[in-house]
Parts: C-alpha cells; sequence; structure tokens
C-alpha cells in the first residue's frame, strides 16, 4: 500500500522543493518534493524530527515524578501524557483496579482535555482553510480572518476551549502542568462547587459543540467531491476500543480493522502491544514508521486518531454524537471513510460525545469521593495507553526495586499516523501539484492534508492556522534558485 | 548604651522599630516582630550558620548575614530595599543555576523555599548560565530517596543529624564548586546509614533533596505551603505559632 512517490527512481536532474516549518519548541517538520522540469512530481516526503531522547531524561528518575515529567512532551496535549504515564505507572504500585473517584476523576479531566484540544484544532488551525479556503489570501488565512467573517463560530470555538481547560483545572490542579493523576490514582477530587460550575456552563458547551458538528457537516455536503477525493488512501486503521465495543478514549483493548474495515484483531490487552506493532525507520526522518506487525512494513500501516476511532468502534454510547456518526458513516455505506479532511468531521464529532460524557461524568457522586488511591503488590513494569486528541498514545515503562525508571518506550499518536500522513501529501501531490509551478497556495494544499491529522508539532500548534513555512526551491545541485519565507503568527 | 540592652530596646528595621529581646539576632527579632526577612540556611532550631547570606541586611550602612548579627539598640538595619533585594536575586539564582532546580516536575514545588523565596524576590529566570551538574540519585534506601540536584548545601541535614538525632548521616564535602553533600558510610549509600524516616533530618531539607519515597504529588496543587500564602507571610506565622 505505500505509494511509488516516497522515492524518486532517479533523482538526478530534479528540482528539490522544501516547505520547512520554523520550529522553536517541541516540533520540527518539513516537506521535500522531488519535480522535474516539467513539475512532475516524483518524490514527497514529510520529514520529522521529533522529541528524541524524551526517554533519555526518565530514565533514572524516581517513577511518582513521571505522570507530571512527561507532559512537557507536549504543549497542548500534556494531559494526554500525564494520564498515560500515570496508568501505566497504575500496574506499577499494582492498583490494577482504580477507586471509582480515581477513575471518574481522570476521565472528567482526560475528556476535558479532549474538548479543548479538538476545539483549538478546529477552530484556531484548521477552520481557516476550511471556511476561508485552501488559496484564499495567504494573510487573512488565519484565526483573525475567520474572527472577521465569522465572529460567533469564532468566539464559540475559544469559549469550548475555555470549558476544556477549566475542566482540566479543576481535575488536575492547574491548566497546564497539573499534577492531579498520580500513580494509583489521583489527588484530589472535584468538589461540589467545582461540579455545580462545570454543569452550568454545559447546556452552551453542547450547543456549540453541536454547532460545530453542523458546520462540518454542511462544509463536507456542500464539496463533496473535493472532501472525498483530498489527498484520500486507504489504509488499516487502530485504536482502543471499550471493553464493551463502545468507543473509550480513556481505557479499553486494542481493536484493528483492515481497510476495507474487516477486523485484523480485537480485544487485545494493551500490556501486549510490542508484539502488535513493529516500527521501521527510514533514514530520511527521524520519527519511526509503525507498522502491524502480522502484515508487515508494506501493507501494515494505519491511521489513529479521530476518524480511525470512530469508525473502529460498535458505536459511540451517547446520542447526539452517536447520530452525527451515522451521518458520517452513510457517506460510504459499509465500507470505512479514509479521506483525511473527515478527520475534522470526525474530530467535531468527537467532541460533541467529549461533552456528553462529561455531562454523564457531572452526574456521577463517585466525582465527588474520598477514596483516591489504590494499590496492590509491586510490579516492575507498566504499558499504559490512551487515546490522545490526535491518536492513540502508548507510555511503557520499566521501574526497579530502588524505584528509579530504567526503561522507557514512549510511541504518540503522530508517529502512528507517519506513514498515512506521508502518503496524504503524496495523493494530494499527485492531484494538485503534478504539472503546475509550486504556489503558496498550492503547497498550501499539502499542509491542509498534514494538518487534517491534526500532528503534533508545535509550529502546528503555536501558529494561528498555518504553519510558518519557509519554502526553497534548489537546483538540482542543491543551489538555492528561490527562497520564500513565510512567518507564522504565534498565539504567544 | 550598656552591655546588656534593656528589655525594651529597640532596632531600626527599614524605619520601623523593632523590639528585640537580649540575645536575639535581627533575623530572629524581626521575625518574632512579623517582619519579613528571606532566609535559606537558618532554621529557628538550630543555631545560625550564616552561609547561603540570602538574609544579607545593611546595618549601619554595612553588609553583614542578619541570622548571625546580633540585634543592638538603635541599629539602623535596612533589608527591604533594591539594593539588597537585587543581591538577594543574585544570591538565589546563583543557586538555581548551580544545581538541577526543574521546578515544575518537582515534588518539592509548592513546598519549596527556595522557589518561595525566589517568588519573593521576584526572581523569573536563572539568570545565570545553567551549569547542569551531573549528580546521580541515591535511591539505595528503601524508604528515602535522596536527588542530590537539588541541594544548596545549608547543612540543615547535616545539623540536624549531628545534633538532634545524633547520627551523623550527613555531611558536606569539597571546596569551592566541588563543595556537595555526601552520605557518611564507607559505600557512599545512603542503604548503609542508620537513617529512619522519622529523624529530624528527614523534615528540614528547605528545597527537594530528602525525600520519602513513593509518595510524590500525593498533595495536590492548591493544597502546598506556598500555594496559598507567600512566604513572607507563612514565615511569620510559623514564628508566631512557634
Ligand atoms: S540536602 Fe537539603 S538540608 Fe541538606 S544540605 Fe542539601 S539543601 Fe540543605
Ligand atoms: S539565612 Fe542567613 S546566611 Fe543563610
Amino acid at each position: 500500500m505505500t505509494s511509488s512517490l516516497e522515492k524518486a527512481k532517479d533523482p538526478t536532474g530534479l528540482r528539490r522543493v522544501v516547505i520547512e516549518p520554523v520550529s522553536r519548541v517541541e516540533g520540527h517538520g518539513k516537506v521535500t518534493i522531488l519535480l522535474d522540469a516539467a513539475n512532475k512530481v516524483h518524490q514527497v516526503r514529510l520529514h520529522i524530527v521529533e522529541f528524541r531522547g524524551f526517554e533519555r531524561f526518565i530514565q533514572g528518575r524516581p517513577y511518582w515524578e513521571v505522570p507530571v515529567m512527561v507532559q512537557r512532551l507536549c504543549g497542548i496535549c500534556p494531559v494526554s501524557h500525564h494520564l498515560a504515564a500515570s496508568k501505566a505507572l497504575d500496574r506499577v504500585v499494582g492498583a490494577h483496579t482504580l477507586t471509582p473517584t480515581a477513575d471518574r476523576v481522570r476521565r472528567l479531566m482526560h475528556y476535558g482535555q479532549i474538548l479543548q484540544s479538538h476545539a483549538l484544532h478546529f477552530y484556531h488551525l484548521s477552520s481557516p482553510d476550511l471556511l476561508l479556503g485552501f488559496e484564499s489570501e495567504v494573510a487573512r488565512r488565519n484565526v483573525v480572518g475567520v474572527l472577521a467573517a465569522y465572529p460567533e463560530l469564532a468566539k464559540q470555538g475559544v469559549m469550548l476551549r475555555k470549558f476544556g481547560q477549566e475542566v482540566i483545572r479543576i481535575t488536575a490542579g492547574k491548566r497546564v502542568h497539573g499534577t492531579g493523576s498520580i500513580p494509583g490514582g489521583v489527588n484530589k477530587a472535584v468538589s461540589e462547587a467545582e461540579r455545580d460550575e462545570l454543569q452550568r456552563a454545559l447546556p452552551d458547551v453542547i450547543a456549540w459543540a453541536r454547532t460545530g458538528v453542523a458546520l462540518v457537516t454542511e462544509l463536507f455536503a456542500k464539496d463533496r467531491a473535493t472532501y472525498e477525493r483530498f489527498g484520500t488512501v486507504r489504509s488499516n486503521i487502530l485504536s482502543l476500543v471499550g471493553r464493551d465495543g463502545k468507543l473509550d478514549l480513556y481505557d479499553g483493548v486494542l481493536r484493528a480493522r483492515d481497510a476495507d474495515g474487516k477486523i485484523l484483531f480485537d480485544g487485545v490487552d494493551v500490556q501486549g502491544y510490542d508484539a502488535l506493532i513493529k516500527e521501521n525507520v527510514r533514514s530520511w526522518s527521524y520519527m519511526k514508521f509503525p507498522f502491524l506487525t502480522a502484515l508487515g512494513p508494506e501493507a501494515g500501516w494505519y491511521k489513529v486518531g479521530p476518524l480511525a476511532r470512530i469508525q473502529n468502534c460498535d458505536s459511540l454510547g451517547t446520542p447526539l454524537a452517536d447520530a452525527a456518526r451515522d451521518e458520517l458513516l452513510a457517506v460510504t455505506p459499509g465500507k470505512l471513510v479514509h479521506a483525511p479532511l473527515a478527520f475534522h468531521w470526525a474530530r467535531m464529532i468527537e467532541l460533541l460525545h467529549s461533552a456528553e460524557v462529561i455531562e454523564r461524568l457531572l452526574a456521577d457522586p463517585a466525582l465527588l469521593g474520598t477514596d483516591l488511591v489504590a494499590s496492590g503488590p509491586r510490579g516492575t513494569m507498566g504499558v499504559g495507553v490512551i487515546e490522545a486528541p490526535r491518536g492513540t498514545l502508548i507510555h511503557h515503562y520499566e521501574v526497579d526495586e530502588q524505584d528509579l525508571v530504567t526503561m522507557c518506550n514512549l510511541i504518540v499518536s503522530t508517529t502512528h499516523n507517519n506513514q498515512a500522513m506521508n502518503e496524504a501529501i503524496r495523493e494530494v501531490a499527485r492531484q494538485y501539484l503534478d504539472g503546475h509551478e509550486p504556489t503558496e497556495g498550492l503547497l498550501n494544499h499539502i499542509e491542509v492534508a498534514i494538518r487534517a491529522f491534526d500532528p503534533c508539532l508545535s509550529c502546528a500548534t503555536h501558529a494561528l492556522g498555518k504553519m510558518p513555512l519557509e519554502v526553497e526551491i534548489l537546483d538540482a545541485e542543491g543551489a538555492l534558485v528561490e527562497r520564500l519565507v513565510r512567518e507564522g503568527e504565534h498565539l504567544g | 548604651m550598656t552591655d546588656t540592652p534593656e528589655a525594651d530596646a529597640t532596632f531600626q528595621l527599614d524605619g520601623h522599630d523593632v523590639p528585640f529581646e537580649p540575645g536575639q539576632t535581627i533575623l530572629q527579632a524581626a521575625l518574632a516582630a512579623g517582619k519579613y526577612i528571606p532566609y535559606l540556611c537558618f532554621h529557628r532550631e538550630f543555631h545560625p550558620h550564616g552561609s547561603c547570606k540570602v538574609c544579607t541586611v545593611k546595618v549601619n550602612g554595612r553588609t553583614g548575614a542578619s541570622c548571625t548579627t546580633p540585634a543592638r539598640p538603635g541599629d539602623v538595619v535596612e533589608s527591604e530595599t533594591e539594593e539588597i533585594r537585587d543581591l538577594r536575586r543574585h544570591l538565589v539564582q546563583f543557586l538555581f543555576t548551580e544545581g538541577n532546580h526543574f521546578c515544575p516536575s518537582c515534588e518539592q514545588s509548592g513546598n519549596c523555599t527556595l522557589q518561595a523565596v525566589g517568588y519573593d524576590l521576584g526572581v523569573t529566570t536563572g539568570h545565570y548560565v545553567p551549569l547542569f551538574p551531573n549528580r546521580p540519585l541515591d535511591a539505595s534506601h528503601p524508604e528515602v530517596l535522596l536527588d542530590f540536584n537539588r541541594c544548596i548545601l545549608c547543612e540543615l541535614c547535616v545539623r540536624a543529624s549531628t545534633l538532634v538525632d545524633h547520627k551523623s548521616v550527613f555531611a558536606l564535602s569539597g571546596r569551592g564548586i566541588d563543595k556537595h553533600l555526601v552520605v557518611n558510610a564507607e559505600s557512599g549509600r545512603l542503604a548503609d546509614t542508620n537513617l529512619a524516616v522519622d529523624d529530624k533530618a528527614m523534615s528540614v531539607c528547605p528545597v527537594g533533596v530528602i525525600q520519602r519515597k513513593r509518595r510524590g504529588f500525593l498533595v495536590p496543587i492548591g493544597k502546598r505551603t506556598y500555594d496559598e500564602r507567600p512566604i513572607r507571610e507563612v514565615a511569620v506565622d510559623r514564628e508566631k505559632e512557634a
């Protein structure tokens, strides 16, 4: 299933176009495209220099610091790392079952995180492309442009995000880098006053989430041909599903389907993840290429994230989101939807689902309980898997008898989607770039495809609706022909 | 002036009269009067040691450590001036850059005196180039972890272990920039000492070097010593309660 554009047959004489998002903080990605004199595309690659070596900082540290430390991996989904590490270390402290209060508080924290992250991604980062046009005037193709053209919508995006952050603050202690989840449970429950505060805000949150879903549904319906075709590549999908087969973003078992939707494996305990997934390396990217072991590297790559998981599960288990999901599934009845742009739709459905789950959690008296921490026979290793906003997130630790971490393996969501993103931009290059002089607007198509996956690169998260871009056009000998720099606007 | 100061003797601290009792230092008298002077190596239960210099004040125009300078009637003491605060800020910044202090992932964050004093002085960055020393942990003891990365060499654990616990588990070794905390055991490992979890030495570290194992982050944000009130208030209240 790997496409031919991964490697040019003969790169001699080809011109190289580099799209380089310049990143200051955690992530750095660039796209290189090889074109011939007629602008025919010969090779397209997304290269990512990720958080290499973070494992090094964890090794040798006491295990109880890890859930707090790992939050530094990511600027916008620290909570996902906080919880995945806690889940892995639950096993080390022997807490195979959490107290009901710890379970509800962690879930609440997690769904708050999903909600705020999805809101940030859609309203701030992607809506400028979708609402204003992929090739709209670049100076206005940002959240400020959206604010001018759709003020009410932009406001709702901000309010949704605020609500999610408030959920995080209440459960984790702080809006960023909280400490709420600890190995074995949580260090605080939710007070009645805090619960009431969140409950009061919920009707609006659900209404805004529904507006968001309706908007993406309409965008899809209005330009169905483009939305279905844009960068679409078939692949396997992977995610956690609840033990009952329903969507569960916090905990569950691993399930994978092939591109037709046929189950490849199901009900697999996450502790055995490393037998199911292997990782390949390519000389040209620091990010690994995971694949399903049983299918091998060529056929075994897969998608994770909202579009994968809402199709992988049997149902979402919340009425409003399930109704929205039915509409998405109706696009290609009986078949999986593979269109990258459908990620946006799935993401908004999950945002609505998260609001409904939060409503349920807030009605649960266990949230206010006092029994916070569980323990049991000490273990030496643990795997924690969570469905982070961007997809399956795996944390794996070994801890020695002195309580220090001796081994740490992290597979972040973006890595799972590495091949899928590469294939999507190759398809976009075929569809839009082939035979055309690459302009900023055309190159933005590549970015639109990458953005659909919501990869966790700092540049994508700190820039408003577009990645800071540096495009270099080199001749065959590597000499610089032209350089275009487009500054990103940072959120600050 | 007489040899034994009057019981109602006072000195001036930043323009305010501060009463003191015979034998009190400037720092002790100030705290007793509800006036905060930042300090790190001082602890009310131990003889002052005067090494960190964070408690520096100007007495009649000359700088000195307020934790070791006896209060004298009529002295004019400056503490909250920009000059003195600036000096303290630099001392604290030195301490931050000499060790490895990663507050966001430190279990002691919110309970840490160094962090709280840093906030009090308005320290927002390390200012100096961090040295990132390599200081491996000692996790050999079943109940206690030593994270030397955070040691500010205040010697409180040394004093507590020797004077209160009568054990001498800790000591400082080396000179100047090489000075570091060591464990008094032939192996150099904490497991081979007679440290017990209820020793005084377990509770005096102003930073996060000496930790009970497996309890990290049990106390949520908001419930830690300096979360709700600044060290300025906590320190004088502690003195009142004592
Ligand atoms: S371990 Fe703590 S108490 Fe002991 S010298 Fe270092 S900072 Fe002071
Ligand atoms: S407190 Fe006075 S020198 Fe340290």
